[in-house]
């Protein structure tokens, strides 16, 4: 059995992968099943709701469009991240994980925003199928960089208390693979959610 | 990682000093012992088996006779439902889950679990999953729309009584999640040397594929409960047919997850049972890879019959053929193992031991439970069964007479190994009979009274429907039960009014876990072993010789000799080579982000203001976890 050890954690597995990274990989599979289920009510509701606002009456596409790509910005600062913790440059690791958690932060406040705007114009969770469907996928979704969020700016912080340091590239990597995971789900939404035309 | 990590003494003071307790009530709150979060599991899990057999008893005296007046309606609508809830999601999950956490790291010879925090948070988040749906009973009302919780009864009918169903689920199933990752992470990456996946006993496997039907079965059934709970108390629109909404879209939701449930409940049974039958007919388990291979079938078809359960919604003649097809080719790897039981025991040198009769009455009882199941897959028979008492025969032989059984046959197999003490074989085999004798009165009766049309879920029925006499019967076979789960329990009790007197080995076992003293070392394996074979401590044991004829190693030949019992390894944590073994430091975080989840479920039921301590205290648990010295 191939034995390999590990500069951050000087222990063999039965894999060869980290403990750590495996768990993270099978959080994220079991995660595709929550959005997917999210993802499956609002496709089934699709064109559903008895009475308005309707999606063509409150969307935006334009500014959800430069929303979402802020947020797809922040994979690639996520990368320089990990890119320089694995070159041993703490300090520009701090930048690019600032870096990721202000956009994130920029694309969860358009979505904070975007809810206000839709509830001006009179769509809550209440209104019809579509807000329920709408608002609970997309607050699940912005739940989750929320906490992504928190994850970079706890690096960041722990990186100051000489907790995160050189040799702990893998805790970067992991909150990047959900960092990057988040992202990927996002494109599904705004595809089916925004892109996709629901008629009414 | 787990095995290498130093309990910090005398590192960072203050208040993230790791807790270093053994013994007393602050031991058990931060423990991190994967052997002692099993026991935790296991007692809190017994507990709730008592619980939920009381509320069981109520039910049957309530039937005993037509038109009783024991339990009000609404009373009964709470006691059956919260049994369901009780038996399903706080007895059989986390018994089996306290024999995974026990013997995971034992069986595949390693230390510990793969995050021995994580661990203890899925307990006590475990815990306070179950106590917030009971403090239901105390705070306005316990869940009574079904342990199903269909809706729309469960969206719109008065009362928090289904608020404390979908958030106490919410919490045991953040538990099952954690758990599934740190388990499953375990079995695949903490093997010890030679321990290939082909090597591994047949309960991990069964582990294996019960922790990932967990991690893609919970996630559905997570939704579904959020969706119900935003429908009951921010007004969504998810059930509601008014607004549009589909009620079925709930049904698919919960048995997606419901059927996979199915085998998270039934395949932890089918891997002690794959245990208990080799060790007590002295002959290895016969078809191994076939048993192994119908366990991960079972776990990809399981995916694939959740509309079996919804035949009469009217979801068209395709989808319920295709699905009754599916069902009956379930059946086919389910066969192939009890097949593969019977030919274990075929020509064995049988002992019938209590773990064995317990064993042996899984299998009969399963077959019946399994056999009454295929013919749900007759969708017009189904039409016929389907919320009857013959669904409720049904499935309690599945999951009492399978699950339940197979469940106490680990009981009795591993007692000597968790507490060091032999359980009484006379009194076992009393307490075995009376089990069988009381769940087949009890349940047996059940397929009569469903075929009469008796249908589920009634409070009570009129004399004139002729159903009086099976039920009395019915009744009888519940008390006979609990006198049974009785005995057991005085007869656990007596065993530690006794002084230690388990050897390392005493059934003659093939497994690692024998190969330690009993109960194990806090640290497991004073050297992590070498794995060479499939049934590795009996190739250790014994030797074939030329024609069959298996002879013993003699002491001091190939491998560890199980007679030297405990005291073998040395106490103190410092194995014969001299080094010392590092074993993961003590937390109380696990514990205080556990006890955030209650408070922002009560939050979410009566005030914000609780939520938000409930979150205050749940985030300086994960920090504390996060940032406390000698991480894991």
């Amino acid at each position: 059995m191939a034995v390999h050890t590990f500069e951050s954690e000087h222990e063999a597995t039965s894999t060869g992968l980290p403990n750590t990274k495996l768990a993270m990989w099978l959080f994220l599979a079991s995660d595709c099943l929550l959005f997917g289920a999210l993802i499956s009510a609002y496709v089934l509701y699709r064109g559903s709701s008895l009475v308005g606002p309707y999606p063509s009456d409150v969307f935006d596409i334009p500014y959800t469009s430069v929303s979402s790509f802020v947020l797809l910005a922040s994979s690639l600062t996520m990368v320089l991240a990990l890119a320089s913790i694995q070159r041993g440059e703490i300090g520009r690791m701090r930048v690019w994980l600032l870096a990721t958690a202000l956009l994130g932060m920029t694309f969860v406040g358009g979505q904070v925003y975007e809810f206000t705007t839709f509830n001006r114009e009179g769509l809550t969770l209440s209104t019809n199928l579509f807000g329920t469907t709408f608002y609970v996928l997309t607050g699940f979704h912005g739940t989750h960089v929320g906490v992504g969020i928190l994850m970079l700016l706890t690096l960041v912080s722990l990186s100051f208390t000489g907790r995160i340091t050189p040799r702990d590239t893998m805790a970067v990597e992991l909150v990047g693979l959900y960092w990057h995971f988040v992202d990927i789900v996002w494109i599904v939404i705004f595809t089916v959610v925004y892109l996709i035309p629901t008629g009414k | 990682m787990a095995t290498v990590s130093v309990p910090a003494e005398g590192g960072r003071g203050g208040l993230l000093r790791r807790p270093t307790a053994t013994t007393g009530f602050w031991s058990w709150i931060t423990t991190v012992d994967h052997k002692r979060i099993g026991i935790l599991y296991g007692i809190t899990a017994f507990a709730f088996f008592l619980i939920g057999g009381i509320e069981a008893l109520f039910i049957r005296l309530q039937l005993a006779q037509p038109n009783g007046t024991v339990l009000s309606a609404s009373t009964y609508n709470e006691f059956f439902t919260m049994h369901g809830v009780t038996m399903i999601f706080l007895v059989v999950m986390p018994l089996s889950a306290a024999f995974f956490n026990y013997f995971i790291p034992l069986q595949i010879g390693a230390r510990d679990v793969a995050f021995p925090r994580l661990n203890a948070f899925t307990y006590w988040a475990f815990l306070a999953g179950g106590l917030f749906i009971y403090s239901g009973f105390f705070l306005g009302g316990a869940p009574n729309g079904g342990w199903f919780g269909y809706a729309p009864l469960s969206t719109v009918e008065p009362g928090n009584n289904m608020l404390f169903y979908a958030l106490g689920l919410l919490m045991t199933g953040i538990a099952s999640t954690a758990s599934a990752m740190n388990l499953a992470v375990t079995i695949v990456n903490m093997r010890a040397p030679g321990m290939t996946m082909f090597r591994m006993p047949v309960f991990m496997w069964m582990a294996l594929v019960v922790q990932l039907l967990l991690a893609f079965a919970l996630p559905i059934i997570t939704v579904g409960l959020f969706e119900m709970l935003f429908d009951r108390r921010f007004g969504t629109h998810f059930f509601d047919p008014a607004a549009g909404g589909d009620p079925v879209l709930w049904q698919h939701m919960f048995w997606l997850f419901g059927h996979p449930e199915v085998y998270i409940l039934v395949l932890p049974a089918m891997g002690i049972v794959s245990e208990v039958l080799p060790v007590f007919a002295r002959k290895p388990l016969f078809g191994y890879q076939f048993v192994v291979f119908s366990g991960i079938a079972i776990g990809f078809i399981g995916f694939g019959v959740w509309a079996h359960h919804m035949f009469a919604v009217g979801l068209g003649p395709v989808a319920n053929t295709a699905f009754g097809i599916s069902t009956m080719i379930i059946a086919v790897p389910t066969g192939v193992k009890i097949f593969n039981w019977l030919g274990t025991l075929w020509k064995g040198d049988i002992r019938f031991t209590t773990p064995m009769l317990f064993s042996i009455a899984f299998i009969a009882q399963f077959v019946v439970g399994g056999l009454s199941g295929v013919t749900h897959a007759v969708v017009p028979a189904d039409y016929q069964q389907t919320d009857t008492y013959y669904i409720v025969a049904h499935f309690h032989y599945v999951l009492f007479g399978g699950a339940i059984f197979g469940l106490f046959s680990g009981i009795y197999y591993w007692w000597p190994k968790v507490f060091g003490r032999m359980l009484n074989e006379r009194i076992g085999k009393l307490q075995f009979w009376l089990m069988v004798i009381g769940f087949n009165l009890t349940f047996g009766p059940m397929h009569i009274l469903g075929l009469q049309g008796m249908p589920r879920r009634i409070q009570t029925y009129p004399a004139t429907l002729g159903l009086g006499v099976w039920n009395l019967v019915a009744t009888i076979g519940a008390f006979i039960i609990a006198t049974s789960v009785l005995i057991f329990l005085l007869s656990a009790i007596a065993s530690f009014r006794r002084p230690k007197d388990a050897t390392a080995d005493p059934w003659d076992a093939r497994t690692l876990e024998w190969s330690v003293s009993s109960p194990p070392p806090v640290y497991n394996f004073e050297e992590i072993p070498v794995v060479h074979s499939l049934d590795e401590l009996w190739h250790r044991k014994y030797a074939e010789r030329e024609g069959g004829v298996v002879v013993p190693v003699p002491a001091g030949g190939a491998g560890t000799d199980p007679s030297r019992g405990p005291g073998s390894a040395g106490q103190d944590g410092h194995g014969a080579g001299g080094h010392a073994i590092h074993l993961p430091g003590q937390s109380y975080f696990p514990f205080v982000a556990a006890l955030g989840l209650p408070l922002i479920g009560y939050g979410v039921i009566f005030h914000l203001w609780i939520a938000v301590v409930g979150a205050v205290v749940l985030l300086v648990g994960v920090y504390g976890w996060a940032i406390e010295p000698a991480s894991e």
